[in-house]
């Protein structure tokens, strides 16, 4: 079966050509891969700044550049990084891509908004770079005030304005999975009945619509104090610097849950295909999403241990940031009892899935360390805070996000992408990070700040190793680059159900048709119903 | 949402209501009511908004999501000013470096 | 999409189903609104509690009656909204246009009488920034009022000039008769929208305009 000939099957990437058949286009299949295109770009440019950011830690002294464009360099790639490729990556490709065929629908409910989301999502992108080429922004990702608001000369509102419209396209996103995922189930599919990537973005949808909103407003007031003079965050007229901190850690912490509930939600499907079995716990695991999404909103005040919060109101958050621990413990632990005498097999995805769990835990426990006040005193803007986000962001984040685009890259293009060097590059992305980032625990265990151009001599042996791993680590993300354009063209041509899995999206052809089912799909089994005789392998 | 046509009656009446309120609202504000003031602002403020929202926007005869998701967006609202004024309120208590 | 029959997507089943997740969505959009606002809220609240005298100060120059005769203009336009509403789904065409008529006239007063007010502030040295300067005593506690007012009121007027190019829409639609007993949805959509900023400033002129009155 060659997938794309005129003679061959008519599914969504054949369906039509040229380039308004992708740019109007309402398919959400579609829209999935105009937004991997995009995310790619801004993955790309984040890591360009990143790559800035290690060669001037090579060395003690600040020699590679100023300290002004240092600034530049980490503000830069924390802002591309977050706002432009963890937060949208996984939901508007995965879950765009996906979730309809899920639920057995043909669509999301509002397939204009969708591609209006993309568009608006370019947008914000657009103005983001050109205060990035314009001479960039240097006051850290969190644009604290009252530096953002009156000292900065850097291109802050533009950066500003295009991570507000950026939001819209986020609040978009979820908007139209909650209502999908609400109105537009096949019958028989209940919720607990509900594949857990999708209970995953439930949660995620929930986070992007009560957060996102409070994140705009405090841009609108960081422009307004900075454009206008209004003085909301000047003590000179009695406004409060931390204040702004409330607002924007408000959105800024569950945002971090909108980045690793559909990562975790990807490695349950793949958790339950390569062990075999069903998910164990599904309650539970589906329980937690819901749970990380509520107790995710409670805890913001942990970021600001030390920035004048009162102290009684430190403990509250401290208690709670502890209690969020659980519902993710919660989903690592039924992770693993799901591996319990399953028939486990090591394809690719199950190579990240096995680092997504590992990594995760080291930074989810040293997550716990930060949630004690006594330690995050001393270890707050230092290392050990970066260290402890990237095991979150790349350790669980991307494992889950690489996981995902290999396993249901036959679902999407219809080709198999070469299984050795899928696993060669997991492995080389595997050990690349961890060199990169453990010398990093330590280093802010000893002492070495975080947003600094330069260092003491002493701390210079971990700097190398750190930037030596980096350079691995970029590597490893090349070569899946390559070999997944080049399995495109050249990929063994995939079945419906290359993996043996379960679920309504390889009950249809890869690629799927346009309209994704033929009919509307009954389903009248629980999710994962992996038995015995009938988990074969295609 | 089924199509049910509200009666022009029930518009009429939660209209006048809304007036009656609003000139309640005003003339209280004219009292020395202390603390009470703002309360009583705010819940005839509560109490025209519910009507609004039951009786113009249809939630009477809605989906019983919606107010979930009502109830849901003002209990986040909540928790934002609640925790931020639990920071703001308690500040003085010990006397933390700095004021 | 083009007559009042209403056209079905391919992606829903029914025109019920199609109608309930149109409904769904837009209460999704709204409870973003909620939290959009309740920021400024927050910071209302802190700075309330704050500083209470400059609020009261602040609130004092505000003009009761003219924000009273503007919470009574909004409040008629919800009413004529929702007769809009109410002829459109009896396919009353011409009842439809009166009342968008009636509402975009309603706040398009509102937002005028706004306008003057604002101007008075303008002309008093009260827009915070460089120039802010309450009654010759200089900068102080009560720009934090101010700023507030502006955002606020500022944000919500953005909102109802939003709301009146979305009912100039419908008019435009309405006109070419493109609801119906059958089909009716947007003006439904719009209308909740315009409830909702209705509901902002049902809120925002007792926090205002009424501290410390008596």
């Amino acid at each position: 079966m060659t997938p794309d000939t005129d003679t061959g099957p008519r599914h969504y990437l054949n369906a039509e050509y040229g380039f308004r058949s992708w740019l109007l286009t309402t398919d959400h299949k579609r829209i999935a891969l105009l937004y991997l295109a995009s995310v790619t770009v801004m993955f790309a440019l984040g890591g360009l700044f990143a790559i800035a950011v290690r060669l001037e830690l090579l060395t003690p002294a600040g020699d590679v550049m100023q300290a002004e464009t240092y600034n530049k360099m980490f503000t830069m790639h924390g802002i591309a990084m977050v706002f432009f490729f963890l937060i949208p990556a996984v939901p508007a490709v995965l879950g765009n891509f996906l979730i309809p065929l899920m639920i057995g629908a043909r669509d999301l409910a509002f397939p204009r908004i969708n591609l209006l989301s993309w568009y608006i999502f370019v947008l914000g992108a657009l103005f983001s770079l050109y205060a990035m080429i314009a001479g960039g922004v240097d006051t850290g990702w969190t644009f604290y005030t009252p530096y953002s608001t009156a000292w900065s000369n850097t291109n802050v509102v533009p950066t500003a304005v295009g991570i507000f419209i950026t939001g819209f396209s986020s609040i978009l996103t979820g908007l139209n999975f909650m209502a999908t995922i609400h109105r537009m189930r096949a019958p028989g599919l209940t919720w607990f009945r509900l594949p857990l990537f999708v209970w995953a973005h439930y949660a995620t949808s929930i986070i992007m619509i009560l957060g996102t909103p409070v994140l705009a407003i405090t841009i609108v007031l960081v422009a307004l104090d900075r454009v206008g003079g209004f003085g909301i965050f000047d003590p000179a007229v009695g406004g409060d610097p931390v204040l702004f901190q409330h607002l924007f850690w408000f959105y800024s912490h569950p945002a971090v849950y909108i980045m690793i509930l559909p990562s975790m939600g990807v490695i349950s499907e793949l958790v339950a295909c390569f062990a075999r079995k069903r998910v164990f716990g599904y309650d539970f695991v589906a329980f937690s999403s819901l749970a990380i999404a509520l107790v995710g909103f409670l805890v913001w005040g942990h970021h600001m241990f030390v920035s004048g919060q009162s102290v009684y109101a430190a403990l509250v958050f401290s208690v709670l940031s502890f209690l969020v621990a659980i519902p993710s413990a919660v989903k690592v632990f039924n992770w693993t009892a799901t591996l319990y005498k399953g028939r486990i097999t090591f394809e690719t995805p199950m190579i990240y899935v096995f680092g997504f769990v590992g990594l995760f835990t080291i930074g989810g426990l040293t997550g716990l360390f930060l949630a004690a006040l006594g330690l995050d005193v001393h270890v707050h803007d230092t290392y050990f805070i970066v260290a402890h986000f990237h095991y979150i962001m790349v350790g669980g984040v991307i494992m889950g996000y690489l996981g995902g685009l290999h396993f249901w890259w036959p679902k999407i293009t219809g080709r198999m992408y070469p299984e050795w060097w899928g696993r060669i590059s997991a492995f080389v992305i595997f050990i690349g990070f961890n060199l990169t980032f453990f010398p990093q625990f330590v280093l802010g265990y000893l002492g070495m700040p975080r947003r600094y151009h330069a260092y003491p001599e002493e701390f210079q042996v971990l700097n190398v190793m750190s930037t030596a791993g980096a350079s691995i680590l970029g590597v490893g993300y090349l070569i899946p680059l390559v070999y997944m354009i080049w399995s495109m063209r050249y990929g063994t041509p995939a079945p419906a159900n290359p993996w043996g899995a379960r679920g309504l999206e390889w009950e249809t052809p890869s690629p799927p048709p346009t309209h994704n089912f033929p009919g509307v799909p009954v389903v009248t089994t629980e999710a994962y119903d992996y038995s015995a005789q009938e988990a074969t392998r295609v | 949402m089924s199509d049910h046509v509200v009666p022009l009656r029930v518009y009429y009446l939660i209209f006048a209501a809304l007036m009656a309120l609003t000139t309640v609202t005003v003339a209280v504000a004219y009292l020395d009511l202390g603390l009470l003031n703002t309360w009583v602002a705010m819940t005839i403020a509560v109490l025209k908004a519910t009507m609004v929202v039951l009786y113009f926007m249809h939630v009477r005869w809605s989906s019983r999501l919606v107010p979930v998701l009502i109830v849901a967006g003002l209990v986040w609202m909540v928790i934002l000013i609640a925790l931020t004024m639990s920071d703001y309120v308690s500040r003085a208590w010990l006397g933390t470096p700095g004021g | 999409m083009s007559d009042a029959r209403g056209v079905l997507w391919h992606h829903f089943h029914s025109l019920e189903q199609q109608k309930d997740t149109a409904t769904l969505g837009m209460w999704i959009f709204l409870v973003t609104e909620i939290l959009f606002f309740g920021g400024l809220f927050a910071v209302y609240v802190v700075y309330r509690t704050a500083y209470p005298e400059a609020w009261m100060d602040g609130s004092h120059t505000l003009d009761v009656a003219v924000g009273a005769v503007n919470t009574a203009v909004l409040i008629g336009s919800s009413l004529t909204m929702a007769m809009a509403v109410h002829a459109a789904q009896l396919g009353r065409r011409g009842g439809l246009v009166v009342f968008l008529l009636a509402t975009i006239l309603l706040g398009g007063a509102f937002l005028g009488i706004k306008g003057v007010e604002y101007h008075h502030k303008w002309e008093e040295n009260l827009i915070p920034g460089p120039g802010f300067d309450f009654h010759g005593q200089g900068k102080g506690h009560v720009q934090l009022f101010f700023a507030l007012y502006f955002a606020m009121t500022g944000m919500h007027a953005l909102h109802m000039v939003i709301g009146l190019g979305l009912l100039l829409n419908l008019v435009r639609q309405g006109l070419r008769g493109r609801f119906g007993v059958d089909y009716n949805t947007p003006v439904e959509m719009v209308g909740l929208y315009w409830h909702f900023v209705d509901i902002v400033w049902i809120f925002l002129f007792p926090l205002l305009y009424l501290i410390g009155r008596h």
